[in-house]
């Protein structure tokens, strides 16, 4: 009798999941897939027809839209690992007990107030009445305000800020599983702290990156609030794009294939990632 | 077995108590109103409690969020919603999420006559009429006049002078207040697609143009008082209000109306197709429209309503910034949005794309 009663064990340790993923995953994106094969041709008529994905393609402007965000967000995830790297091997390597939480914890704070809060931080630092436009006119290095708000800086300045965190985690527990022997028998063999670095932290840190990579890729091409606040008239970002077909277009249709779309592409950007790093996402996840 | 049976008495006890709570709202009624900020302010939802005992559960929104939502759940979830009266035809033709109003319910003689009607015949569809007038104001132009004096009308924005110091929405009503600054007449244009593409196309050209002088699209109440507040703006395009609630602190900001006529609005009162309390929507309305109620409501929101009688209550601070902002042939040339047919948006809906994705 223990066979049907590990099975129901299963079905019933399963059931939250399943229901999870068909009610709140599943259902919704086969619906959203039915929208964006629908073309609308008039009041309440609808036809079926991959019209709402040639518009993507056709209309330079939603294809260009669609490079920017990615091109952005490719920049956004290097720079982040660029700041990131250093900041985590201080924390795995360097730090020592309880700096090394203080640390730690110090990436994590901001993360405890809401994106949207996080957002108007910076831009009551970077606007044209801010503290740091006031801070350079007070300095005298300046004589008129400056506007450092609604341009790609800013936005790159949100998106690396925000996505930090995901960057700096994965890295810390990677480099902190790496033995310390392994960093000190490469001095002992003399070799310069660039080769150590080349040949010994990065293979080792490889997993951390790749993992950290992907998710602040992902986090930055969805980001909505971070490129609209902070870009202002500048800020053409593919999720605005899909919000403003929503909301004020009332285009679901259009939308729906702009979601897939997001969808598509951004997978294959990641997946074309991988490939050139030779990584595969099975080596990175175990 | 006993201990299975007390657990199965505890789950039965359980399941009957979850049922009975969630039965009753229904029997202690609430109206879930979904609305713009400002019209159900705290003191007349208590005062409306008190009277009837319904209780009312506010959502704040804009227009195309209210047609959003509704459209997401086939007109369910809200009782009674308030778009403006340009914005219910052409959403119940098209994705059906409104219901016909009973005018039997409603006080008529609680109404300003002449909007009544008005709202009446812009809301009618296939013979139904399914909306009632609420709150009316206008959009035009709120400037800094130290800074900004002769910004008269929305194309003085464009002016080389005010360089990155210029802010305004990238949404229909800057499209409809460019196109009559321009000298066009978009409104004519509705009905036909052709001329109202044409319409728009010099539009496009003129706002991609003026992108020079804009700081940033604003999007919220909130974010362009800011910045006209701070200085960081001198002239924007927005609502009649905020012009008078900036005039409030800082003299020297106001309200003025464009010389090629604001843009005049009515929010309505309309019910959703699945809205489950009619009754109760029917008591608010003849509630808020009560003249002392109204101006309750003129009090915070800052604009006036429908209410016969409610504007001789009003404050008289907003009564003379709403004169200075409005001389009496200003009022002649205000411009109400008529009803937008179904599928306009999607012509203005390229048209602001490609001014935002412009340089």
């Amino acid at each position: 009798m223990i066979g049907p009663r590990t099975k129901l064990g299963l079905i019933l340790v399963m059931s939250p999941l399943l229901l999870w993923l068909t009610t709140l995953i599943i259902i919704p994106h086969l619906d959203m897939l039915y929208v964006s094969l629908r073309e609308k041709v008039g009041v309440r008529q609808y036809e079926f027809g991959f019209g709402n994905y040639m518009t993507f393609f056709t209309e330079p402007l939603y294809w260009n839209t669609f490079a920017r965000t990615a091109y952005m967000s490719i920049m956004a995830t290097i720079l982040t690992l660029l700041i990131g790297f250093p900041v985590s091997y201080y924390i795995a390597k360097i730090a020592k007990g309880r700096l090394k939480m203080a640390l730690f914890l110090l990436c994590l704070v901001p993360f405890w107030v809401s994106e949207l809060v996080r957002t108007f931080g910076w831009m009551i630092l970077l606007r044209e009445t801010g503290v740091i436009s006031n801070f350079l006119q007070w300095s005298g290095i300046v004589n008129q305000p400056v506007e450092m708000l609604y341009n790609d800086a800013a936005i790159m300045v949100g998106l690396v800020y925000t996505s930090m965190l995901f960057m700096v985690v994965p890295l810390v527990t990677t480099l902190d599983s790496l033995d310390d022997s392994l960093i000190e028998a490469g001095y002992d063999l003399g070799a310069s702290g660039f080769a150590i670095l080349k040949n010994i932290v990065i293979p080792h840190a490889v997993p951390g990156i790749v993992t950290g990579s992907i998710v602040v890729f992902m986090l930055s091409l969805g980001n909505y609030l971070t490129p609209i606040l902070l870009g202002g008239k500048s800020s053409l970002w593919f999720t605005g794009m899909i919000y403003s077909q929503f909301i004020t277009r009332f285009n679901w249709e259009q939308g729906a294939a702009f979601g897939f779309l997001l969808l598509g592409l951004s997978s294959l950007i990641v997946f074309v990632g991988l490939k050139l790093s030779g990584q595969t996402l099975a080596k990175t996840m175990g | 077995m006993k201990f299975l049976n007390k657990i199965s008495k505890i789950a039965l006890v359980g399941a009957v108590t979850a049922f009975a709570l969630s039965a009753t709202p229904t029997l202690a009624q609430t109206l879930r109103l979904l609305t713009w900020g400002g019209y159900a302010p705290e003191n007349v939802i208590d005062k409306f409690t008190a009277e009837t005992g319904i209780k009312v559960e506010v959502t704040l929104s804009n227009n195309e969020e209210m047609i959003a939502k509704l459209r997401a759940t086939g007109g369910g979830g809200f009782d009674l919603a308030q778009p403006s009266q340009d914005r219910v035809a052409g959403a119940q033709a098209e994705y059906d999420i409104y219901k016909p109003m009973d005018l039997s319910q409603i006080d008529a003689s609680q109404f300003i006559a002449s909007m009544l009607d008005a709202t009446k015949g812009q809301t009618t569809l296939d013979g139904d009429v399914y909306g009632v007038p609420h709150v009316w104001g206008t959009s035009g132009l709120i400037v800094d006049t130290t800074k900004a004096g002769d910004v008269k009308d929305d194309l003085d924005l464009c002016d080389a002078q005010y360089e990155g110091k210029v802010s305004y929405r990238l949404k229909r009503p800057t499209l409809i207040g460019f196109a009559f600054s321009m000298g066009l007449d978009p409104f004519a244009a509705y009905s036909d697609v052709a001329a109202y593409t044409e319409v728009m196309n010099k539009v496009e050209d003129k706002l991609i143009e003026c992108k020079v002088n804009v700081k940033t699209y604003w999007s919220g109440g909130d974010e362009i008082m800011n910045l006209l507040r701070s200085g960081e703006v001198v002239a924007a395009m927005a609502w009649d209000t905020g012009g008078w609630k900036l005039n409030a602190d800082n003299p020297d900001i106001t309200f003025v109306a464009p010389k090629a006529g604001a843009l005049g609005w009515i929010d309505a009162f309309v019910l959703p197709k699945k809205g489950k309390a009619d009754e109760a929507a029917y008591k608010w309305i003849n509630f808020v429209m009560q003249p002392e109620v109204a101006a309750m409501i003129t009090a915070q929101a800052g604009n006036f309503t429908a209410s016969l009688g409610a504007d001789a209550m009003a404050d008289d601070a907003l009564k003379s910034r709403f004169q200075g902002s409005f001389p009496p042939a200003d009022i002649d040339n205000i411009k109400w949005y008529p009803p937008v047919p179904a599928g306009l948006e999607a012509i203005e809906g390229g048209v602001l794309d490609r001014v935002n994705a412009s340089k």
